[in-house]
């Protein structure tokens, strides 16, 4: 591990650790917060006890799907809208916009659509990233330096060739961009919704929990999401900077 | 086996205006016969249109009139097999290592796995890149990066080489030795050479012919034979007759430099 | 101007979709674009509804200025200090990326209700994308201007009046444009959840009571707001970008 990555992970440590000191010595009332120790033992609880591990089962499954459909769909549509600049035009103030707009809101609308089941979330999951993807698709796209095209092409590279091996690849720190923040908007639009509106799911268990002032169970879930998303990001983070580094030179 | 190698024919290239400004005529007409095995170097003001000469005989651009044939066959919209190019800015993929990219091309051949080591390792020895083959062109100075690109090519073993100012980010002294490099594997290969420089003096020293042209639409109002031996190196700059050449350069060119930088 | 035409053949698209969508899903589900509409200027006429709008624009404010300030200000810092902003980026990227509402509950019992809860909120949804682009354009200020700077002898005030602030700006303008759309989704999310004021509760109030109208109606004017305020930061960022 780099030494940033050590002190981040002692900072951290460090965090949990004040705060298990002030809510085991009452300076941070129980009703506001319970001790990180104890958000883990019930964590644990929950899932030794197999309760709502549908839920998280569930809700993992939609992040994935949303997210997949997102990549692939954006990366598709971001080479098609490329290949046509008057509507890339028309479309960039939209896209600007886009992540302005609460979407969550759209979840009745959803449901009239998708009837009541799994995929009104995984519908406004995958809106919320998709779009992330077709953007930085483009910006990847826009980034390749005309010079290495002309080098595909003096080599005399078939079209397939030159994608893969050529175009892809000076594409790629932007398209890495985007896969990231798809898993971020899918992760964001699927425990949003469910949060707000479905009636299952991880989103749904924290806000049933806080609602029945269930703090332990509350805290517990969401440990865990933050949890799982801070790994998850920083393990991306830690492998683009591997990649990067050759790259970049630094 | 004609001895022409490569022509162009009445060579324009008009680039269509955008919005805000009108159509720019960057080229021509330009006639031009590139006999077998040839140095022929070419020098003119920036923006004279010297890039744009070397992508039509490459098949990067198509002339808006007149035609480039190599080889005896017209050249249409992608490069002939055969011909080999190095670009003005650095073209190295950032993505692959120092033997990766000048392997790159090698690999996209029928020729064998031996055959590419040897190859490569051979261009990398006399590029002065030996000990960097595993290093990521990040790692590289400017210079080094652009002797990759020329490796690159040079392992092809192309019959037409294209050279756009490849020596341009090397200091003086590697740019003397490189240019013996390169008479040494022209002597040896036989191909046909276009270079393009900025330098007087380095064209001079290389080529048979130098081509010089004038500023933009750029066009050839002088072509010098140096009438140097064929066994020539860097040390030819002591002879007499080269400061004529150099001088004879510079004067078809002082006015037309100072009329790109609008001076006149 | 054709790029105007373009735009307009868009918005034309997407409206016909709505349509389309209206025709497909029934009013109940989704109301037509024109009853939105005629349902949207109707508001302007009730005076609880100009209360709404007042409590949100005052949380929005507060939320952004939070935002923007914090944000740049901890950007800048961690962009200087090259270690700390190494340790500190992946966390700053991780809230980002967090489900967010997922804190709410936490938020709200250390804020309690009211409107602190809803500037708090629209704050740590903002805060990250500024605060990363603020440190990414101060890491990529090229070296050579600072040394420019020290060549020309300037004072470190002047330096970074002329020479850093300058190069910085660009991006950091991006980052606020990013930002202001965050800070405006976190500000209503909040007002969703736990308010009894402002656009966001008359978007759930509306879903709860399934008057499709008046959701569509608050949503439109978000979405139009949100399109406005960002075709204006879009063309102040483009001319920045333009410069350098
Ligand atoms: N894609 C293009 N579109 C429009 N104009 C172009 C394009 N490429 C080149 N030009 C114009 O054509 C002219 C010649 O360009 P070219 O690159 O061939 O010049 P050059 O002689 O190689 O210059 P330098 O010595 O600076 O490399 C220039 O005035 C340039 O502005
Ligand atoms: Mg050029």
């Amino acid at each position: 591990m780099t030494r940033a990555g050590a002190w981040r992970l002692g900072l951290l440590a460090g965090f949990a650790l004040a705060l298990e000191l002030a809510t085991r010595t009452g300076a941070i009332s129980h009703t506001i917060l319970i001790p990180p120790s104890a958000m883990l033992a019930r964590l644990a609880g929950i899932v030794a006890e197999g309760q709502l591990v549908d839920d998280i089962a569930f809700t993992l499954l939609s992040v994935l799907t949303a997210f997949a459909l997102a990549v692939s769909t954006g990366f598709l549509a971001g080479i098609g809208i490329h290949a046509l600049p008057r509507l890339r035009r028309a479309l960039d103030p939209f896209f600007a916009t886009y992540y302005a707009v609460p979407f969550f809101v759209f979840y009745p609308v959803m449901i009239a659509i998708f009837g009541l089941s799994k995929l009104p979330v995984i519908a406004i999951a995958y809106l919320f990233a998709v779009v992330a993807m077709i953007v930085n698709t483009l910006n990847g796209l826009d980034r390749i330096p005309r010079v290495l095209a002309k080098v595909a092409r003096v080599h005399r590279l078939s079209w397939a060739d030159a994608a893969w091996n050529v175009k892809l690849p000076a594409a790629a720190p932007n398209l890495f961009t985007g896969i990231k923040l798809a898993i971020a908007y899918a992760f964001i639009g699927t425990i949003a919704s469910e949060f707000i509106m479905a009636t299952s799911g991880l989103g749904y268990s924290i806000a049933y929990a806080y609602n029945n002032f269930d703090n332990r169970t509350m805290y517990a879930l969401m440990l865990f999401v933050v949890a799982l998303v801070g790994a998850i990001n920083l393990g991306l983070y830690e492998w683009e900077k591997r990649l990067m580094k050759r790259r970049t030179g630094r | 086996m004609s001895q022409i190698h490569a022509r162009l024919a009445g060579v324009t290239r008009v680039f269509p205006g955008s919005a805000g400004h009108g159509d720019v005529h960057a080229l021509g007409p330009v006639d031009l016969d590139l006999a077998r095995g040839e140095f022929f170097s070419v020098v003119g003001p920036s923006g004279c249109g010297k890039s744009t000469l070397l992508e039509v005989l490459a098949g990067l651009q198509t002339p808006t009139q007149g035609a480039a044939a190599f080889e005896d066959k017209p050249i249409g919209a992608e490069t002939p097999e055969g011909v080999g190019v190095v670009f003005q800015e650095d073209s190295s993929f950032p993505w692959l290592t120092v033997w990766d990219n000048v392997a790159f091309g090698l690999k996209r051949t029928a020729l064998s796995g031996a055959e590419i080591e040897t190859r490569v390792r051979d261009a990398l020895a006399f590029m002065g890149l030996k000990d960097f083959h595993k290093a990521f062109p990040a790692q590289l100075s400017g210079g080094m990066r652009q002797r990759v690109c020329i490796a690159r090519t040079l392992v092809l073993r192309p019959r037409l080489i294209l050279l756009d100012e490849p020596f341009g980010a090397l200091d003086q002294q590697t740019r003397l030795l490189m240019g013996d490099e390169l008479l040494r594997l022209w002597r040896e290969t036989g191909a046909t050479v276009l270079l393009i420089t900025h330098a007087l003096d380095e064209a001079a020293m290389l080529s048979t012919r130098v081509g010089v042209m004038s500023s933009r639409p750029g066009r050839f109002i002088d072509l010098v034979e140096t009438g140097w031996p064929r066994d020539r190196d860097s040390r030819i700059v002591a002879d007499p007759a080269f400061g004529a050449v150099t001088a004879r350069l510079w004067s078809n060119l002082r006015g037309e430099s100072l009329k790109a930088m609008g001076h006149a | 101007m054709s790029k105007a035409l373009d735009v307009a053949m868009l918005i034309a698209v997407l409206i016909g979709l709505w349509q389309a969508l209206n025709w497909y899903a029934g009013d109940v589900a989704i109301s037509s674009p024109y009853d939105t509409t005629l349902h949207l200027i109707a508001q302007f006429e009730r005076p609880r509804f100009w209360l709404h709008l007042a409590e949100s624009i005052k949380a929005f404010g507060y939320a952004l200025a939070i935002a923007w300030i914090g944000g740049i200000g901890l950007g800048v810092w961690l962009g200087a200090h090259r270690f700390a902003g190494e340790v500190a980026e992946p966390i700053v990227v991780a809230l980002y990326s967090l489900p967010k509402v997922t804190l709410y509950p936490l938020v709200l019992l250390i804020f309690g209700l009211g409107i602190s809860s809803k500037v708090a909120f629209g704050a740590i949804h903002g805060i990250a994308p500024v605060a990363l682009f603020a440190m990414n354009s101060v890491r990529n200020i090229r070296p050579v201007y600072i040394k420019v700077g020290r060549t020309l002898r300037l004072t470190p005030l002047d330096a970074a009046r002329r020479v850093l602030i300058p190069a910085a700006l660009p991006e950091i303008a991006t980052g606020l444009r990013l930002g202001f759309s965050l800070t405006l989704l976190g500000t209503l999310l909040g007002e969703m959840f736990a308010s009894q004021r402002g656009l966001g509760f008359m978007i759930v109030n509306a879903i709860g009571l399934a008057d499709t109208k008046t959701m569509m109606a608050v949503t439109l004017l978000l979405f139009i707001f949100a399109g406005t305020a960002n075709a204006i930061l879009l063309a102040g960022e483009r001319a920045l970008h333009r410069r350098v």
